[in-house]
């Protein structure tokens, strides 16, 4: 679904990501670990397109399309949803007509009429259903004076919505006290089928406990340097980051 | 970075797509502005000799007066003698069909969700083709005589109501209020007259769309609108549908009078021709607009969209004179390209625990300017007067300026006057957020726009909301589409 070649990408000059390689096959759940400013971030706005990252190097192909030749937009039409770290507010617009809007824009894409009111509210009110999201949160303006967890649940309701193939996680879970953490993390397993994908990007082994992933890696300054199975989390929550950066100047050294 | 910026610089970039001139024979007076034009325009009219007096009256005041130079906008100097001051069509039809109306015009009608008949008399199709149009205004005048209600152009008024007009007109702005006043007082054309007898509810919203014998309303447009004791009425001036005008100068007077416990809502969408994207042509659009509420716990609301003309110069404004009464005002004004807009309200409290509230909301895209002002005044006998006045503005790039001119009077004490204003950016972030959801960036700039005119947009009648909020829209639309 997701093949990611040597991926080289900069930021104002500066290049963040060094080389990055990753294969995700539908219905496969691949968590991103990796300290503060290893790059996680970063590799999830290039994938979506943000264009104020430069790639200089490398491909990307999603369902067999070069998606780093896409417009954003385009991008999340073909199936690519990116979870945000941090949400974004815009006042006076609400979740639900932000979401009606989107999911149009992606039927017109596919060549699709766009739904009727009757058909939206029924979906909404099944979504809704799904992540445990209050309708009074969906008809304040999107983010707006929402709490930390309001944000995240926000964003895997949107996900419900938009049904994509590939879902990019980006710490969801931080922030989140244990009843959120829960509640999206259940959200996001009923949302799990052999046809889609996620990735999830996270700090911590409590959201992975819930999700069960298939494939972790450890992305450090830039480069994936670890790969691994859901043992890997447990033991980098263990022993923390430094037994890796310990392994990476041994072979450094060599 | 960059690049985000140029696609929203795209994005705003768009054209007024409804340029179209129609050609109409029109019976005109003289240019330039003389007693002798104005005689000639009031004998055209047939009007009574005190209407002629008032004329001349309002001509030799203006003649002393200045041209004000206070406003934040910048024009050419206006030639007053190089202004046709009358001019009326000959019905005479110059297109046959919709199909000999430009494409580009009749796509924007669609956008608009305008009906077919309605497209043809905008775009000035035969209006006897248009049988509905006028049928329905015919139904609708029935149903509004039924119950007292005068609904006429002003002339009709001034031949067939005379002493209703000689009573109001000029009562809230007087000829001698200001430069554009008084000469709207010498020259003035037409407009609507509307009359609300004591404790009638106006059965629907009156439209100038229902008028027949608009067409002609003119650069110097004259309303009227007197609500008697507990009566109410909902006012919708102009259109969505865009207006293209060979007149440069437009300079209307409204004068609203509401009466004890009557209730005036006043709704504009003005969207005349706001010059093309080097500014040049466009609308110089000098307003005079103005309410009263006399009678105590009388309520005056203003609501306007303004995405038009290239220079506006406009401040509704509610005398607060009745005690317990209550003014409004709330506005969306949008500048593109090299617009200018200055315009807010006044609320002039004078009677006892009389209330205003004035949200403003100014989007400024392209190299346009868009000016807040407003004055909240509380003289001595305005005891517990309160004001609450709330100015956003949203910038679109950064070549375009926001400015808020907020001026306060207060002559008592008990008088509660609160300001806030901010000022925001549409940021990448927003945008970004948008497009990873499937939204490109066109649409994100109109839903985010949109939101941000949502408290306005509130305000106005559903059917005129929904075709202003697609107004917005497609005037900040680029070149897709
Ligand atoms: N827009 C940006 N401008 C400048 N530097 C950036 C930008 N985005 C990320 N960086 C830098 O790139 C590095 C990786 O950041 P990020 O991808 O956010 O890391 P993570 O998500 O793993 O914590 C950090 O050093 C950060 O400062
Ligand atoms: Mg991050």
């Amino acid at each position: 679904m997701l093949s990611i070649k040597n991926l080289h990408a900069s930021v104002e000059g500066k290049e963040i990501l060094k080389g990055i390689n990753l294969e995700v096959k539908a219905g496969e759940v691949h968590a991103i670990m990796g300290p503060n400013g290893s790059g996680k971030s970063t590799l999830a706005s290039v994938l979506a397109g943000r264009e104020e990252y430069e790639v200089t190097d490398g491909s990307v192909k999603f369902l067999g399309k070069d998606i780093l030749e896409l417009s954003p937009e385009d991008r999340a039409r073909e199936g690519l949803f990116l979870a945000f770290q941090y949400p974004v507010e815009i006042p006076g617009v609400s979740t639900v007509n932000f979401i009606k809007t989107a999911l149009n824009e992606k039927r017109k894409y596919h060549g699709e009429e766009p739904l009727d009111a009757v058909s939206f509210m029924k979906l909404m009110k099944e979504k809704m259903n799904l992540v445990e999201i209050d309708k009074s949160l969906l008809t304040r303006s999107i983010n707006e004076g929402f709490s930390g967890g309001e944000k995240k649940k926000n964003e895997i309701f949107q996900m419900a919505m938009l049904e994509p193939k590939l879902t990019i996680l980006d710490e969801t879970d931080s922030g989140l006290d244990i009843d959120a953490l829960r509640i999206v993390a259940s959200g996001v397993n009923k949302l799990r089928d052999e046809n889609r994908a996620i990735i999830v990007i996270t700090h911590y082994q409590r959201l992975l406990d819930y999700l069960q992933p298939d494939f972790v890696h450890v992305l450090l300054n830039g480069k994936i340097v670890k790969n691994g199975t859901k043992e890997l989390a447990l033991e980098l929550e263990e022993k923390g980051y430094d037994f890796i950066k310990e392994e990476q100047n041994v072979t450094s050294a060599i | 970075m960059k690049e985000e910026r140029d696609v929203l610089e795209k994005t705003v970039a768009s054209d007024y797509k409804y340029g179209f001139v129609t050609e109409i024979d029109t019976d005109v007076v003289a240019k330039g502005l003389s007693e002798e034009t104005i005689r000639h325009i009031s004998t055209k009219k047939n009007e009574p000799e005190w209407m002629l007096d008032w004329r001349l009256k309002a001509y030799n005041h203006w003649l002393k007066m200045e041209e004000p130079k206070w406003p934040n906008v910048h024009y050419p100097t206006i030639n007053y003698q190089d202004i046709i001051y009358y001019a009326a069509p000959k019905k005479k039809q110059t297109i046959n069909g919709l199909d000999e109306v430009d494409p580009e015009l009749l796509k924007t009608f669609e956008k608009l969700g305008i009906s077919i008949n309605e497209q043809k008399r905008l775009t000035g199709v035969a209006v006897d083709v248009v049988m509905d149009s006028v049928s329905v205004a015919t139904s609708f005048k029935k149903q509004l005589a039924e119950v007292g209600i005068i609904f006429c152009s002003m002339s009709e008024a001034i031949q067939n109501h005379p002493e209703l007009v000689k009573k109001h007109l000029g009562s809230v702005v007087p000829m001698t209020d200001n430069y554009f006043a008084a000469l709207n007082s010498a020259v003035f054309t037409d407009g609507s007259f509307c009359y609300i007898p004591k404790g009638v509810r106006c059965p629907m919203e009156l439209s100038t769309y229902f008028r027949i014998n608009t067409e002609n309303s003119g650069q110097f447009e004259r309303t009227l609108i007197v609500a008697e004791d507990e009566s109410y009425v909902s006012y919708l001036e102009g259109c969505t549908a865009p207006r293209r005008d060979e007149n440069q100068l437009h300079a209307a007077v409204v004068e609203l009078v509401a009466m004890r416990k009557a209730e005036i809502k006043y709704s504009t969408v003005q969207n005349w021709y706001p010059g093309d994207d080097q500014g040049r042509g466009g609308i110089y659009n000098f307003v005079t607009k103005r309410g009263i509420c006399s009678g105590e716990y009388s309520k005056i609301s203003w609501s306007q969209v303004e995405t038009g003309s290239a220079i506006t110069w406009k401040y509704p404004s509610v005398i607060l004179k009745g005690d317990n009464s209550i003014g409004e005002f709330y506005s969306v004004a949008l500048t593109n390209h090299f617009q200018q807009a200055d315009t807010g309200t006044k609320m002039i409290h004078i009677g006892k625990n009389t209330r205003s509230r004035i949200v403003s909301k100014g989007i400024s895209a392209g190299k346009s300017q868009n000016s807040y002002r407003g004055l909240v005044r509380a003289g001595k006998n305005a005891l517990n007067a309160r004001n609450y006045s709330q100015c956003d503005s949203l910038l679109l790039g950064d070549k375009c300026g926001a400015h808020t001119f907020p001026y306060i009077e207060s002559k008592n004490n008990t008088a509660v006057i609160e300001h806030e204003a901010t000022t925001s950016k549409i940021g990448e972030d927003q945008l970004f957020y948008c497009r990873q959801r499937g939204i490109d960036t066109e649409a994100a700039v109109a839903l985010i726009v949109t939101g941000f005119a949502k408290e306005v947009m509130n305000q106005l009648p559903m059917e005129f909301a929904v075709e202003a909020q697609k107004l917005l829209a497609i005037s900040l639309e680029g070149s897709v589409g």
